[in-house]
């Protein structure tokens, strides 16, 4: 009797319906916008008057964006891939040993989650600083993989816990040393939750904003969020070349998310689901 | 300590529960007493994470913490602590008195309406409608933009001649148009605005996957037993979803109290100080302007903050489930 599709369940259908309308409009305004040839003074929402695509050649050009594409992929790339990696590493003895001290290094990874960025980021600055990396792709990739290590070993160290340790037992019987038991037993096993951290930090890393601000603004070497901050700084009188530059940067991170949309809301509603 | 370990507990066998059924069924205890066939574990493999996670996040917490009771200026390798003559500073400050406040208030907003507006989206998009895996994706997808990039897009919308107004003046509400980012009384709920159309729909979609794991008999139940709808949420969904309820809080509560993003990009904490955040001040002091011991002690003053009203708000959360 729940499960009847009544008329009131089309009434809600359509209400929801309206509702996400809203919440598109918008993004039908971005794209609307950075398709409106300059000077042409219809509003957000209407389409009317003259439309041109020469937006997107100005903002590409003039905006460097790029090399800001590349250096954003670089950045999420490389720390992802360093962040899965250390991650596991560090899960198999945090999930494994038997001994006292993985509890107690699993509780000062935890303590990570509740330790607001802003405490250390003056102190963390001046350290990158002296390593010469600020200004440097490197000095973002360091600190995004310092500050995702709490959750990503959080999230593998669990899932590994609660996986039965049979597999890696029958491997040693079998002679597989250290080594390769972590990389072909090991690393497999974990796979689902290494998906999960892999989801969530490449959405965030691609995102992040406050970091790569700190890190890179001035710099030959800035990422797309720095660069468009950059950008709107220097055109703000231009909103078409603005809009073209916010659609240019946020193509690849929605396209990813309709091709993808279904692990990607499972990631982020699996790996924190209560 | 106990709590703490207890939350952890609960975070960490809940999770993955969906996608590994089997991985949190009962084990029998003698898996995991029974002594490891000769597997040898190499326990340096936890090392270079714990390099990386000490150089970014512990020793500069540890340092910020030092520094805030001292005159460091990030120059000079010594320092003299000066006790809290930092702290005088800032709680004499109104700069810093205002962004405490918007702070607080931006982050109880984003609490309160980003976990009703999540909530409710779940509980219509969990009935029978027939879209609801189309609706969930179109709800979800602001969450995945650039916060910095749809920061820049409200603050065209609710411009002057922005498209807020536009369509206030279409329906002949032409009166209500506002200069919403210009007028210090409006400013914050715009920025408000903005992160809300954002991500409630993260929060829905960690409701969703509570509700999703719902026992349908207990719901029955429920119907057999005369309860109508709003009984049925509060006396059986709500209890159940509990563990959605705690995590989208401290999502909520924490992203609320960091809030920078899209601050930088709607306002730049204007117009006065009607929008600055503890984080813009920390940037704004410290990074641009160089005051390090103001801006290292209201990093601790934040610090303190998050803290304390986390660790209420699991408290008080956290014990319905007791009950």
């Amino acid at each position: 009797m729940i499960n009847r599709y009544t008329r009131r369940t089309l009434a809600l259908e359509i209400v929801i319906w309206a509702l996400a309308l809203v919440e598109l409009a918008p993004l039908f305004a971005l794209v609307n916008m950075s398709l409106k040839a300059p000077h042409n003074p219809s509003g957000a929402f209407q389409i009317s008057g003259e439309y041109s695509f020469a937006n997107y050649v100005r903002a590409w050009q003039t905006g460097h964006l790029g090399a800001a594409l590349v250096n954003s992929v670089i950045v999420a790339v490389v720390s992802v891939a360093a962040i899965l990696v250390l991650a596991a590493l560090a899960a198999y003895p945090l999930a494994r040993v038997g001994a006292k001290w993985p509890k107690w290094v699993f509780y000062v990874f935890l303590a990570g989650l509740v330790i607001p960025g802003q405490l250390g980021i003056l102190p963390l600055y001046t350290s990158v600083f002296r390593l010469g990396l600020v200004g440097n792709l490197g000095s973002v990739i360091l600190v995004n993989v310092g500050g995702a290590l709490p959750f990503a070993v959080f999230v593998v160290t669990t899932f590994l816990r609660e996986t039965a340790r049979d597999y890696e037992e029958a491997a040693a019987l079998d002679g597989c040393g250290p080594l390769r038991t972590f990389r072909y037993i090991v690393v497999p096993l974990m796979r689902p939750a290494l998906g999960t951290v892999a989801v969530l930090n490449l959405i965030a890393i691609w995102n992040s904003f406050f970091i790569a601000l700190l890190f890179l603004s001035g710099s030959g070497s800035e990422t797309l969020p720095v660069r468009i901050s950059g950008f709107v700084r220097t055109y703000s009188a231009d909103w078409p070349a603005v809009f073209a530059a916010l659609v240019i940067s946020s193509v690849p991170i929605l396209a990813a998310y309709f091709a993808l949309q279904k692990y990607i809301i499972q990631g982020f509603a699996g790996g924190l689901k209560g | 300590m106990a709590l703490v370990r207890r939350a952890i507990d609960e975070l960490g066998s809940s999770m993955f529960s969906v996608e590994q059924p089997s991985a949190t069924t009962a084990r029998p205890s003698s898996i995991r007493r029974r002594a490891w066939r000769g597997v040898r574990v190499p326990f340096w493999f936890v090392l270079p994470a714990l390099a990386v996670y000490a150089f970014v996040v512990l020793a500069p917490s540890g340092q910020g913490v030092l520094y805030a009771f001292s005159d460091w200026n990030g120059i000079s390798a010594t320092f003299d602590l000066v006790g809290l003559r930092n702290f005088v500073t800032v709680f004499t400050d109104p700069l810093a008195l205002a962004a405490l406040g918007n702070t607080l208030v931006l982050a109880a907003v984003i609490m309160l309406l980003q976990n009703l507006f999540g909530l409710l989206l779940a509980l219509a998009l969990n009935t029978r409608v027939r879209s609801g895996a189309a609706l969930r994706v179109v709800f979800f997808a602001p969450v995945v933009l650039t916060p910095l990039v749809s920061g820049y897009i409200w603050s065209y919308l609710l411009a002057p001649d922005g498209g807020v107004n536009e369509v206030l003046r279409t329906v002949g509400l032409s009166a209500l148009a506002q200069d919403w980012l210009g007028d210090p009384r409006f400013a914050l709920g715009a920025v408000c605005v903005a992160i809300l159309w954002q991500f409630s729909g993260y929060s829905m979609v960690i409701y969703l996957a509570g509700l999703k794991a719902l026992p349908a008999d207990l719901l029955e139940a429920g119907v057999v037993d005369g309860a109508g709808p709003f009984r049925r949420f509060f006396s059986i969904v709500l209890p159940l979803i509990n563990g959605s309820v705690v995590i989208n809080l401290l999502l909520t509560l924490i992203g609320g109290l960091g809030q920078f993003d899209q601050v930088f990009a709607m306002t730049q904490g204007g117009p006065g100080n009607a929008t600055q955040t503890i984080s813009t001040v920390i940037y704004k002091n410290g990074f641009q302007l160089g005051d390090y011991p103001y801006a290292t002690a209201l990093a601790l003053v934040m610090a303190v903050v998050v803290g304390v009203l986390a660790f209420v708000q699991y408290r008080l959360t956290a014990r319905q489930v007791e009950r």
